[in-house]
């Protein structure tokens, strides 16, 4: 049984490995800090952690004018505000002016939960990935988003940091290569690709394991940076095994799997069929069994490969 | 410089502003022009900045957060010596380093941030604020709003912000020129009372007629002096000054001049 962490701890650590390295590295908290465990790097570091409140516009527009005089911004608060309520400022103060800003969007999914479809985060992934000069990465679990943002402080320029509020299996270890833009093929497999990011990845593997039984072998791709989206290893894959499936706790407009269709329809179309939320806004309930009803779960999956299987290539 | 001569720049800065609108046939004379004063008393005695070396760690910066009135940062920056006063004939021009509005990614030194969409400018002063005042510089930040975009929530988000972190070494300006485009401010929306208003957000309030070099640089002094505080500079203006048939006209904040209008707005200037 794979020991249960939420990533937003894995985005917590990652803040200190970085508090601790880089002396630029300075936080931005709205409010939320202990939610997102930014308050680890608060209390550790509270010189460079800047509390601005409920104010996410204004948190997004300080962070761009932190970046320019030799800053490395962490601004972090739920996805939803992360990417919505500042989306503007997020375009033209952070993007068009290629600031080096990272912002961290948790209570991604809509595994969040009891607080319902105001704080589920289900269009960060469509919001984010259409600005230019901006980067998206979804990790899989929480060894995989501390290295996410440790590697987000190595490059130039925005990067959109997406993670959540349950707990959920790690699924990655230390050794496993961690490259910004190259996806990770988790399982090898020759009659389907599933192309999963966040905590789908560990969903599409349950899957993956009940298809073997039933003769069907399935590749699995971990896709964890959605922009710049690694081009090279999905076209591979679905070269190999002729269909697609792709799984996200996100809308299925706009998101992973519209990004993905987008890069086989140009190069190798094959089918691609979206697993995720069907645009709906999500709900008060328990994460599993709002993941349930919602169709983002290893049984979404399987029910998604089946069918794909019966359609001719 | 004395404030002849400053007054005299201005006069120069204005014309430079019709000439480059007049050549790109459009973009914003009316409130490039009320800020003109403003912004010739920073560039020229207040800023401490070097043309030559637009990256030297130890200077002030400015930001447009009304980036329309760009026509005026470029005549500014130009006369200054960061570009050719020439280049200021390509304003809007494709392939330009003038853009529409101040764009930061075609390499024209001087500009600290891309700006024109209103209420944006301000948060990232108060950004560049904090970080000068957590490495302990003594670097000052200016930034240059509208009346108008008072308006914009965002701004009111970014002054609480600067009044909790006591920043001192910020400096907002508003060209209070009383217009906007569908009208006067006072119709569309009033903003009023706004001194009382930035008080309200915790900030020193300088009060100054617009036009008056002598007291724009006397405010420029005050919020420098000003301790524990940010400061802003709420400076009466006209929009359009200094063009007779521009001023206290709505209908110039974003429609250039034609060749015969630069022409009357250049004698007026006593500019050719």
């Amino acid at each position: 049984m794979a020991e249960l962490k939420a990533t937003r701890f894995g985005y917590g650590e990652g803040l200190l490995i970085l508090g601790e390295k880089n002396p630029n590295v300075v936080a931005i908290g709205l409010d939320i800090t202990s939610s997102t465990t930014v308050n680890m790097f608060a209390d550790k570091y509270p010189d460079r952690f800047i509390s601005l409140g409920i104010a996410e516009q204004n948190g997004m527009g300080v962070a761009a004018g932190l970046s320019l005089v030799g800053k490395i911004p962490f601004v972090c608060t739920y996805g939803v505000f992360a990417s919505g309520r500042c989306w503007e400022q997020i375009r033209t103060t952070i993007c068009y002016n290629e600031c080096n800003v990272k912002i961290g969007g948790g209570h991604g999914g809509i595994s969040v939960g009891p607080d319902g479809a105001t704080h589920q985060a289900l269009e960060e992934i469509a919001l984010m990935r259409v600005l230019p000069n901006m980067k998206v990465i979804v990790p899989c679990d929480a060894i995989e988003t501390r290295k996410a943002t440790v590697a987000s402080a190595e490059i130039q320029g925005p990067v959109y940091i997406r993670f959540g509020r349950e707990p959920i299996p790690i699924i990655t270890d230390e050794k496993m290569p961690f490259i910004i833009g190259k996806a990770n093929v988790l399982r090898k497999g020759k009659d389907i690709t599933i192309i999963a990011c966040g905590d789908m990845v560990s969903e599409s593997l349950k899957a993956a394991a009940i298809l073997e039984k039933e003769n069907i072998s399935a590749e699995i791709i971990n896709l964890h940076t959605i922009k710049p989206i690694d081009e090279e290893t999905i076209i591979k894959s679905a070269k190999k095994t002729g269909r697609v499936v792709t799984v996200e706790e996100h809308q299925i407009m706009g998101g992973m799997g519209s990004a993905v269709a987008e890069v086989l329809s140009e190069n190798y179309p094959v089918f691609v069929t979206r697993v995720g939320i069907m645009d709906k806004f999500g709900e008060s309930g328990k994460p599993d069994e709002l993941l349930k009803e919602y169709g983002c779960t290893y049984e979404a999956v399987y029910k998604a490969v089946k069918k794909s299987m019966q359609k001719s290539k | 410089m004395t404030v002849t001569e400053l007054e005299q720049k201005a006069k120069v800065v204005r014309a430079d502003i019709i000439r480059m609108l007049c050549e790109a046939k459009s973009g914003h004379p009316g409130g490039s022009l009320s800020a003109a004063d403003l912004m010739t008393a920073l560039y020229f005695e207040k800023l401490k900045h070097k043309p030559k070396e637009p990256d030297w760690d130890g200077r002030d910066r400015v930001i447009f957060s009304k980036g329309h009135a760009c026509p005026l940062l470029y005549a500014c920056l130009a006369e200054c010596g960061y570009f050719p006063i020439t280049e200021l004939l390509t304003l809007r021009k494709f392939g330009s380093r003038l853009q529409g509005h101040p764009g930061k990614n075609k390499g024209l030194p001087g500009i600290e941030l891309s700006t024109g969409s209103l209420g944006q400018g301000l948060s990232a002063g108060v950004g560049m604020a904090l970080g000068l005042k957590l490495d302990k510089k003594s670097n000052r930040v200016y930034v240059l709003m509208g009346d108008g975009e008072q308006q914009e929530g965002s701004i009111w988000e970014a002054a609480m912000s600067a009044a909790h972190y006591k920043l001192d070494n910020l400096c907002g300006i508003v060209d209070s020129n009383k217009l906007q485009i569908d009208g006067s401010v006072k119709e569309v929306m009033g903003i009023e009372p706004l001194a009382e208003k930035w008080r309200a957000f915790g900030w020193n309030v300088i009060e100054i007629n617009g036009h008056n070099i002598q007291e724009i640089i006397s405010a420029y002094d005050k919020a420098a002096k000003t301790c524990d505080k940010p400061s802003v500079i709420i400076a009466q203006t006209v929009k359009g000054k200094g063009v007779s048939f521009m001023e206290n006209q709505a209908g110039w904040h974003g429609k250039a001049p034609n060749k015969e209008q630069a022409d009357t707005a250049l004698k007026e200037l006593e500019c050719k």
